[in-house]
């Protein structure tokens, strides 16, 4: 027998466990979506209940229903374009005359609405008494009284629902608020308008567009307009309200409609719904930020807490990484030895395997990072991060939450964008976090970290803690400029609200973390089989083809069979140098000829302005697939054969391995740059600086293209790639003439 | 008497008189339910003094100081705990 389907949205204001009852209602069925175009997350789960099935859609948190914030809008079209069946909204007992402004506003829309009461223990616990009966009967709704975390309530609310579904109690639910005497004939006039020449009315009650438009609703009066005459005729009685109300009130018609609706609830409440002692005393909580937000312990405890969250990130995260890293070398090997066709094998390994590998083994450092992100988050941590830095952040255009973002890309060096950037999320505010988004990417990750080690090593052996250093502040001035330039150009514009709820503290529920960070995972994985599948190859074929001509590679074999030849004369070893030196040599000449190659000569006109050869452009080319990959395109470049291929191109990973294959190539690639006369320190500044800040490697830009859009990462790409050139063009100049 | 919220101290109670900031801002003032008439008091400022955290009745709220310029309240000078 086939069940019939209800559709469900589940409403409600943010911290009011309205995510904690969805995970209880649909279990494992939970799935994490993004709605088409922007990047708010869409929760959809199921349940089976009597002879239905129930589609459950988790709206985002919204305090209300206006149209600023894109959560809000998401909240209100699925409302009325999707037509669920009927809208659960969750309340948090505690705050509950707050809680109650998104049910009015729910009501409002005409709705077939059941309420959720939650967090009842908490109220209990602070002696406020709630009486739900008689709320359900003020507001004509079914109040089920809820304690989430142990799915108290859940069956309650889904046999709510189906009671609506079956007894048809949707044909309508006048729901009326009185506005006062200021509104109230203004807003019958404009419903009769609206009600006469259908405006809108075949998506909206009229009721309801009448108060959007006395609320100025951006969204609303944009879509009226397309009826021009009727919809001035409503600004122009909305108009005529303002200016009588300004004279006689000193206020104006959005603030009196709010005013009216906790007018209602405060009423709503007086009849006996609630009874609690009005007293402030000092909650649990703030006992706890009294020591975690102190003057001078809290920001203590922050750091430390940041660099816990980032150590066990990357420490944790090092294991499964090299695991799967020692995967992927298992299948080059296999590639290596089962492949016969050269051209072949060299797409598999070194173009598919080493590509995806590469990118693939970030995923355990994601998942680790948002499970702990999460966790945070849902303790009521993060907005106390975001309340304590604030003020540093916002002078720069970015709000107290990008601290996160910042330090998990590497802030502290060794982190990695690409986490760094999905860690925006969490940011509430779309301008700062476009902002943030934009200039994490500058921060020294693990990739880059693994470079400067090995250049400083090189030509500053002595100093190699002082350049990381330096290269760090520097990464987080040029981040934190970017952002000013960035928010007083481009992304300008007054800042967003801060203003947030500190939530209560709350031990989070771990089967909450686990579904949403496997999804966020998940979502990763499925892009590195598909994009980055596709990048992977364009820039193996780039690095690849054309290929040497036929009479070079004669001319190659021709110095082997010599070296042969002449092995009886020689050693073992000897006789092996002198090849692995032929293949080198063949390597170099190849990678010369290859498209990239060609290209990083033709960049040294442009180049040599910064002191760059071609040797270095090509390896800056190889690095947009991976930073790391600078280094071993580097060897090659100058004849060194890979030091390491696999190592050098295995993530931030087993920092010991990379630092073992650093120090032999390192010796050997230090002798070779200390010697070439191109290797000016001038040009090495001007280098260090380059990869410090010249564009994301691609995998970032593709998280950054998914985070905000196409555009914006191409253009913040380009803008970073001209930010640093003109800025390394001065440095190499004026060092030139000092040095 | 009455005064802007920025200027309140820690552990000062105060109500809510009105919000004169119009557009999103106040709109977000409301929606978060600092509307006029309700009671609350500044539990704290962060440690370089901006935001300023605020306990309402049942929920703690922090905003900018710049956001409070907009908020004015009644306190009286004998209300502190």
């Amino acid at each position: 027998m086939s069940r019939k389907k209800i559709v469900v949205a589940l409403s409600g204001q943010p911290n009011c466990g309205k995510s904690t009852m969805f995970n209880a209602i649909t279990g494992s069925t939970a799935r994490v979506g993004n709605y088409p175009g922007i990047t708010v997350e869409r929760m959809e789960g199921y349940c089976r209940a009597q002879n239905y099935k129930i589609n459950i859609i988790d709206l985002p948190g919204t305090y209300s229903l206006t149209s600023y914030s894109m959560d809000e809008i998401v909240a209100r079209d699925v409302i009325i374009n999707e037509k669920p069946d009927v809208v659960v909204c969750m309340l948090d007992a505690v705050a509950l005359e707050r809680s109650l402004y998104l049910v009015v506003q729910l009501l409002e829309l005409e709705i077939p609405v059941v309420v959720g009461l939650n967090m009842m223990d908490d109220a209990k616990r602070k002696n406020i008494h709630i009486d739900s009966k008689a709320l359900s009967e003020l507001l004509q709704v079914p109040v089920v009284e809820c304690i989430a975390r142990r799915g108290i309530g859940k069956k309650d609310l889904i046999n709510s629902v189906i009671d609506i579904v079956e007894n048809k109690k949707r044909e309508n639910i006048p729901f009326y608020i009185s506005y006062g005497s200021d509104l109230n004939p203004a807003l019958k006039e404009m419903i009769e308008l609206i009600e006469k020449n259908k405006f809108l009315t075949n998506k909206y009650p009229s009721r309801w567009l009448a108060i959007k438009y006395m609320e100025e609703d951006e969204n609303i009066l944009q879509q009226g307009k397309e009826n021009e005459s009727i919809h001035n005729e409503l600004v122009h009685i909305v108009k005529r309200v303002e200016k009588h109300t300004d004279k006689t009130l000193k206020t104006y018609p959005e603030a009196l409609v709010a005013d009216y609706r906790y007018g209602y609830i405060q009423s709503l409440l007086k009849h006996g719904v609630i009874s609690r002692e009005y007293a402030f005393k000092h909650s649990f909580s703030e006992k706890i930020d009294r020591v975690l937000t102190q003057r001078f312990f809290g920001p203590l405890i922050m750091l430390l807490v940041l660099y816990l969250l980032f150590w066990l990130t990357f420490q944790l995260g090092a294991y499964p990484q090299n695991w799967m890293q020692n995967g992927f070398d298992y299948l080059g090997q296999l590639g290596n030895s089962y492949i016969g066709n050269e051209l072949l094998r060299s797409l598999v390994v070194s173009g598919i395997i080493n590509g995806v590998g590469a990118v693939l083994s970030f995923a355990p450092l994601i998942l680790i990072m948002f499970a702990m992100l999460c966790y945070l988050e849902d303790l009521g941590y993060m907005a106390r991060v975001a309340y304590m830095l604030d003020k540093i952040f916002k002078a720069f255009g970015l709000h107290g939450a990008s601290v996160m973002p910042f330090i998990i890309s590497g802030g502290i060096p060794g982190g990695c964008a690409v986490p760094g950037v999905m860690a925006s999320r969490t940011l509430r505010s779309p301008k700062e976090r476009l902002a943030t988004v934009l200039t994490v990417p500058f921060m020294v990750c693990g990739a880059k970290a693994t470079v400067f080690l090995m250049l400083a090593d090189i030509f500053f052996p002595n100093n190699k803690t002082n350049v990381m250093l330096i290269l760090t502040i520097a990464s987080w001035c040029a981040a934190l400029i970017a952002a000013k330039i960035l928010r007083s150009t481009l992304i300008r514009g007054a800042p967003t609200p801060f203003i947030m709820e500190l939530p209560a503290y709350r031990l989070p529920t771990l089967y909450g973390i686990i579904t949403h960070t496997w999804d966020r995972v998940w979502q990763f994985v499925k892009k590195a089989g598909t994009v980055i599948f596709a990048i992977s190859i364009v820039i193996w074929a780039f690095m690849t083809f054309p290929q040497l001509p036929q009479k070079q590679k004669v001319y190659f074999n021709k110095m082997r069979r010599e070296v042969v030849l002449q092995s009886k004369n020689l050693s073992k070893e000897r006789n092996h140098a002198a090849l692995s030196k032929i293949a080198n040599l063949e390597q170099e000449t190849a990678l010369k000829h290859s498209y990239g190659g060609r290209m990083g000569v033709w960049l040294e006109r442009v180049s040599k302005y910064v002191g760059f050869p071609w040797q270095a452009n090509i390896a800056l080319i190889g690095g947009f697939a991976a930073k790391e990959v600078i280094l071993s395109t580097l060897s090659t470049a100058y004849s060194l054969g890979d030091p390491d291929n696999e190592e050098a191109i295995s993530t931030s990973q087993g920092r010991n391995s990379t630092e073992q294959s650093g120090i032999i190539s390192s010796s050997m690639l230090g002798r070779k740059l200390l010697t070439n006369s191109a290797w000016t320190l001038p040009m090495v500044i001007s280098f260090l600086l380059f990869v410090l800040l010249y564009t994301p490697c691609f995998v970032t830009i593709i998280t950054i293209a998914k985070e905000s859009s196409w555009m914006w990462a191409l253009l913040g790409t380009f803008a970073s790639l001209a930010f640093t050139y003109a800025l390394c063009v001065i440095v190499y100049q004026v060092c030139s003439v000092f040095m | 008497m009455v005064i802007p919220m920025r200027k309140m101290s820690k552990n000062q109670i105060g109500i809510i008189k009105s919000i004169t900031v119009k557009g999103e801002l106040g709109r977000r003032i409301r929606d978060m339910g600092l509307i006029p008439g309700n009671k609350f008091m500044i539990i704290g400022r962060a440690p370089l003094y901006d935001p300023v955290a605020i306990k309402m009745l049942g929920f703690t709220i922090t905003l900018r100081n710049s956001e409070a310029d907009h908020i004015t309240c009644e306190v009286s000078d004998s209300n502190c705990l």
